[in-house]
C-alpha cells in the first residue's frame, strides 16, 4: 500500500484501552489504507516521533507497551488529545495458505491481530500463539477470540496457558494445529527460532522485523540489516 | 554502426565506469548497503559523514517527505571513526571486484578534526570528501564552514596536507558567492569540488503551530533543488579547473545530463533514491545512454560544459 500521509497529520484519540498493566491501545478518529504488517511514524511534537505497527487502519489503532521515555509520554495522553501521524510504511504480510498459524511475543501480538481480521474477513482459519513472560503480559487473546481464531497462550513461567516460549509451544502443537504458513512478530530471538521451525517443517513463513528506525522512507540507513531495509524493503521477510 | 554511448569518466585520474556517485548520507551505512548500491549501477559510493567520536544525531523527525522534496536534519549520526574505519575497510574489500571506488565523508568541529580524521583514514579511501556543509548542527558548531572562504580554505589546506588520497571539497549553496567560496578551495589545494549540500530550509505543522523537524531548521534536497544546484555548478565551473561533482535534486537521466551540461564531471545521487528506490542508479544511466545516443554524444566529455558556450 502506498504512503499516505507524507507529512505528520493529525489524529484525534477516540478511546484509549488498558490491555494490560503497561500495554494501550489507541483507537483514534479517521482512517486509511493499509495492510497488516505496514508500521506508522507517531510524533509527539516536542517530545520525538517512533514507529509503530498498525492494529487497525479503519478506524487507525495502535496497541503501545510503555517501554521508554516516549512511550511513557505516549501512555498520558487521552480521548480528545491529538496524535500525529505519518504513513503507513513498508511492506506488510501477503496472505498465503487456508490455515495460518501466527505466532507472537510481547507488543509483537499487536499488528498480528489486524492480519488475523483480513485472513478471517477472506475465510481463512487462523490460529494464534500468544506469547508473554508472565500472565499479567498476556495481551489481545479476548480480541482473537472474538474473530473466530483459535487462540493458544504461552508464558514462560506457565503462570497461563502453556510454559514455554510461544515457538517451542508452537511446534510441540504443530502436528496438531497442521497450519498451512507461517507468520511470526516479536523479539529477534524469537522469529530466529520461527524460521528455523519453519525449515524443518518445510513451511512458508513471514517475519516482521524491527530495528532502529528514523527516516522510515529508505534513505537515512540507520535500520539497515545487512544491506537489507527494515523499513522500506520490511518490515516483514519471507525467510 | 554508432557505438553504444561511453559513459566512464575520469576523477582526479581515478576511472569511474558512470558518473553517477551515491551521495554522502544516503545509505552510507555499512558495507552491505554500499555494495548494495554498487550492484545496482552506482559509479562510486560516498559514505555517510564520519566524525572522531560517536554521533548521536537528533531526535525525530529527521527526514521528511515535503512534498517537492525532502528535508533533513539528521544532525549527522554516526558511528564514529573507529567503527566507520571498519565499515570502510569492508566495503572496500566487496567493492573491489566491482570496479567501484568509495569515497569517505568527513566531518568534525575544527580544523584539526578534520585533519586528525584524514591522516587515521589514511589510504583506507579512494578519496576523501570533506563535509563543511552541513546547514543541521549550527546550534552546536557553529557556521558551516562553507559560509567563510577563509575557514574553508583553512580546513581544506589542513585536510589536503593530511590525506594521503585526492581530496574533495563539499560546498554549501548557502551563502551568496558559491563561486568565490570554490576559488577560495581549489587555491588551498582541493583536488576536486562537490556541490552542492541542501538548501538550509522549514516545513511548519499549522495544527501544532511547530516545525516539523525537532532541530526545526533543515537542509532541503530533490527535485526543489534542482534549478539551484545547476546555477551552483554553473558559477563553480566557470571558475574553477578542478572536476566538480555536481550534487542536487538528480533524479533521472536527463537532470544528470544537464548538470554535466552545466560544467560537472561526475553526478552525485541522493534523495532519487527516495523517489526510485536503490534501482535508481541502473535506471538514471539507462536514461543517459538513450539520450546521449538520441542527442548523438558517445562521450561525457562532448557534452561537459556545454551550457557556458557563448
Ligand atoms: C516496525 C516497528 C514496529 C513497531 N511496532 C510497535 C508496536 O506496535 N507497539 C509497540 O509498543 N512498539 C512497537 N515498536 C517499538 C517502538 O517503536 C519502541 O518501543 C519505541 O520507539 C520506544 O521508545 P521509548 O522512548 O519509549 O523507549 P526507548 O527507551 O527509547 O527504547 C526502548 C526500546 O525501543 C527501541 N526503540 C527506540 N526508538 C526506536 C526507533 N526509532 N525505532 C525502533 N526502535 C526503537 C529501542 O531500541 C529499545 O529497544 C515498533 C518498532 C518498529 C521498528
Ligand atoms: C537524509 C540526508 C542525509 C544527508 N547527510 C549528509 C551527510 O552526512 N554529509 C553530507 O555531506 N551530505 C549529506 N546530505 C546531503 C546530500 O549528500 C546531498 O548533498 C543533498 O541531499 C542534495 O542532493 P539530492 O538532491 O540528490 O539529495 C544528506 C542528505 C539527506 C537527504
Amino acid at each position: 500500500m502506498p504512503t499516505v500521509h507524507n507529512l505528520p497529520q493529525p489524529f484525534k484519540i477516540a478511546e484509549v484501552i488498558e490491555e494490560s498493566y503497561r500495554v494501550k491501545t489507541f483507537v483514534l478518529e479517521g482512517s486509511f489504507e493499509a495492510e497488516p504488517g505496514q508500521f506508522v511514524m507517531l510524533w509527539l511534537p516536542g517530545v520525538d516521533e517512533k514507529p509503530f505497527s498498525l492494529v487497525n487502519s479503519n478506524p487507525v489503532t495502535l496497541t503501545v507497551a510503555r517501554v521508554g521515555p516516549f512511550t511513557s509520554e505516549l501512555h498520558r495522553r487521552k480521548p480528545g488529545d491529538t496524535l500525529w501521524l505519518r504513513g503507513p510504511f513498508g511492506n506488510g504480510f501477503t496472505l498465503e495458505g487456508e490455515h495460518l498459524l501466527l505466532i507472537g511475543g510481547g507488543y509483537g501480538v499487536a499488528p498480528l491481530l489486524f492480519l488475523a481480521r483480513k485472513a478471517r474477513e477472506g475465510g481463512r482459519r487462523v490460529s494464534v500463539v500468544i506469547g508473554a513472560s508472565t500472565a499479567r503480559d498476556v495481551i489481545l487473546a479476548e480480541d482473537f477470540l472474538a474473530l473466530g481464531c483459535h487462540v493458544i497462550i504461552a508464558t514462560e513461567d506457565g503462570s497461563r496457558g502453556f510454559r514455554g516460549k510461544a515457538p517451542e509451544v508452537a511446534e510441540e502443537l504443530l502436528r496438531d494445529i497442521n497450519p498451512d504458513a507461517l507468520y511470526a512478530c516479536g523479539p529477534g530471538g524469537m522469529l530466529e527460532a520461527v524460521r528455523m521451525m519453519a525449515g524443518r517443517r518445510g513451511l512458508p513463513v513471514q517475519l516482521s522485523y524491527e530495528s532502529y528506525i528514523r527516516c522510515a522512507i529508505g534513505v537515512c540507513g540507520s535500520c539497515q540489516r545487512s544491506g537489507w531495509l527494515v523499513c522500506r524493503d520490511g518490515p516483514v521477510r519471507r525467510a | 554502426m554508432k557505438r553504444e554511448p561511453d559513459l566512464s569518466v575520469e576523477l582526479c585520474g581515478i576511472r569511474l565506469r558512470n558518473p553517477l556517485i551515491l551521495a554522502s548520507g544516503i545509505l552510507g551505512t555499512g558495507p552491505d548497503l554500499l555494495v548494495r548500491v554498487a550492484r545496482a549501477g552506482a559509479g562510486a559510493v560516498t559514505t555517510k559523514s564520519c566524525s572522531l567520536k560517536p554521533r548521536k544525531g537528533h531526535p525525530n523527525p529527521t527526514v521528511l517527505d515535503w512534498g517537492h522534496g525532502l528535508i533533513n536534519a539528521v544532525g549527522l549520526a554516526n558511528p564514529g571513526l573507529e567503527e566507520m574505519s571498519r565499515i570502510i575497510a569492508q566495503a572496500k574489500e566487496l567493492l573491489k571486484p566491482l570496479g567501484v571506488p568509495l569515497i569517505a565523508s568527513i566531518f568534525g568541529g575544527k580544523t584539526e578534526e578534520f585533519a586528525a580524521l584524514a591522516r587515521k583514514l589514511n589510504s583506507l579511501p579512494d578519496f576523501i570528501e570533506v563535509n563543511i556543509s552541513c546547514p543541521n548542527v549550527e546550534a552546536e558548531m557553529g557556521r558551516p564552514f562553507a559560509t567563510d572562504a577563509r575557514m574553508a580554505a583553512r580546513v581544506t589546506a589542513a585536510v589536503r596536507e593530511a590525506s594521503q588520497v585526492p581530496v574533495i571539497v563539499k560546498l554549501s549553496p548557502n551563502v551568496t558567492d558559491i563561486a568565490y567560496i570554490a576559488r577560495a578551495v581549489e587555491e588551498a589545494g582541493a583536488d576536486a569540488i562537490s556541490a552542492i549540500n541542501t538548501v538550509s530550509g522549514m516545513v511548519i505543522d499549522i495544527h501544532s503551530g511547530r516545525p516539523v523537524l525537532a532541530n526545526r531548521i533543515g537542509g532541503i534536497s530533490g527535485p526543489a533543488i534542482k534549478p539551484i544546484a545547476l546555477r551552483c555548478i554553473y558559477e563553480i565551473t566557470r571558475v574553477v579547473k578542478v572536476p566538480v561533482i555536481g550534487i542536487g535534486g538528480v533524479t533521472s537521466g536527463k537532470d544528470a545530463l544537464e548538470m554535466i551540461m552545466a560544467g560537472a564531471t561526475a553526478v552525485g545521487i541522493g534523495s532519487a533514491v527516495y523517489y526510485r528506490g536503490v534501482e535508481a542508479f541502473g535506471q538514471i544511466a539507462g536514461e543517459m545512454r538513450d539520450l546521449m545516443a538520441e542527442l548523438g554524444y558517445e562521450t561525457l566529455a562532448e557534452v561537459r560544459g556545454l551550457a557556458h558556450r557563448a
